[in-house]
């Protein structure tokens, strides 16, 4: 499990434009760049993005070999309804982690 | 004729001014990277921490001891610790940097598989123990055991090296605050190690950091964790005395 960090308002009043800032940590290798033994090394990068909230998919994003290690990505969401909103990254070599964190909605 | 020689008699005046007034290497970067720094749901070193606190309570080697295990919480027991780092090993008789000290405790008291320098698992604990001294001011230990190696590091530190022959102190202490290409001479004062160098896209010591500098000046470094290192890292912390400990640091 790569480690994540993740700034996440808990409780938010109705209509409130929230900022959501992930980070996870990821090599995001290219691909193009030669190791200690000259051989080029193997494309390892995170390529796909999803946040869902309350269900429907409200961002995504798709990750190309030329963005930094440990990438951070920012979105913004209005917040109408209490419910999870879920963050997956997929990349290569099977990579695919879920995080999923409650936004409360009250007046 | 008289104007340029009175501009080279003030040049030098300029440059101590400038030297006197110790400075993080933090003043001199751009304010995005500032930012970055300062938001720990921002600052990528931050993942390193949160591998470390990990790392800190996972048992390890036959006796399934962890560090927590003995030194209990960290918030408490390593507050400060870093800040006081090289200090004197009174097993190995020499001087010792923080990362040396965990990968000794590691390897003699958990007897647990040793711990490379610069393997992901001891920068993360490294970099664990050096944030919970966030904010204090570097206090080296006034151990007169010490005083030679700082002695030597401040040697090193004045020695020319490589194929362009440069001292680090005709970089650091001459040239600070001007720029080398488009980045800017910090005064090399070590605040925020382990840091997360965005150049590097990772964490690193000061160790990779002091090896950058001597591949940069086409010199042959030092072997990680060898004594001339651990020397620089003394005189370098005397030198940075009363600066604030930043770990974990973002530099470009």
């Amino acid at each position: 499990m790569a480690r994540v960090l993740l700034n996440i308002p808990r409780s938010v009043r109705p209509g409130e434009v929230v900022a959501i800032r992930t980070l996870i940590q990821h090599g995001m290798e290219t691909g193009y760049r030669p190791g200690a033994d000259g051989e080029v090394l193997p494309r390892d990068i995170i390529r796909r993005f999803t946040a869902t909230y309350d269900g429907a998919e409200i961002f995504a994003a798709e990750l190309s070999p030329a963005i930094a290690a440990n990438p951070f990505l920012s979105f913004t969401l209005v917040a109408t309804v209490t419910g999870p909103l879920v963050l997956r990254w997929q990349g290569d070599n099977g990579f695919d982690q879920t995080e999923t964190r409650e936004i409360t909605v009250a007046a | 004729m008289r104007r340029a020689l009175a501009l080279v008699l003030l040049a030098p005046l300029c440059l101590s001014a400038g030297a006197e007034e110790r400075r993080s290497g933090f003043a001199d970067m751009a304010r995005e990277t500032q930012a970055m720094q300062q938001d720990d749901t921002a600052n990528p070193g931050m993942l390193w921490v949160l591998e470390g606190e990990a790392l800190w309570n996972r048992p390890a080697g036959p006796a399934g001891q962890s560090c927590a295990g003995c030194h209990g919480d960290a918030a408490a027991a390593m507050r400060g610790v870093a800040a006081r780092y090289p200090a004197w090993d009174e097993a190995g008789a020499a001087p010792i940097d923080l990362a040396g000290r965990i990968a000794q405790c590691r390897e003699t008291r958990q007897r647990a598989p040793p711990l490379a320098r610069e393997s992901e698992d001891l920068l993360a604990l490294t970099t664990y123990v050096g944030h919970q001294s966030r904010g204090l001011p570097i206090s080296p230990p006034s151990d007169p055991r010490l005083a030679a190696a700082r002695e030597r590091g401040q040697a090193l530190y004045a020695e020319r090296r490589g194929q362009l022959d440069l001292s680090c102190a005709q970089c650091h202490d001459d040239q600070a605050g001007r720029r080398l290409a488009g980045s800017t001479i910090p005064q090399a004062h070590p605040t925020g190690y382990p840091l997360y160098r965005l150049e590097w896209q990772t964490i690193g010591s000061l160790q990779r950091r002091l090896r950058g500098c001597m591949t940069g000046v086409r010199a042959e470094p030092f072997s990680y964790g060898s004594p001339e290192y651990v020397a620089i890292e003394l005189f370098l912390a005397s030198r940075a005395a009363g600066l604030e400990v930043e770990t974990p640091a973002v530099r470009p």
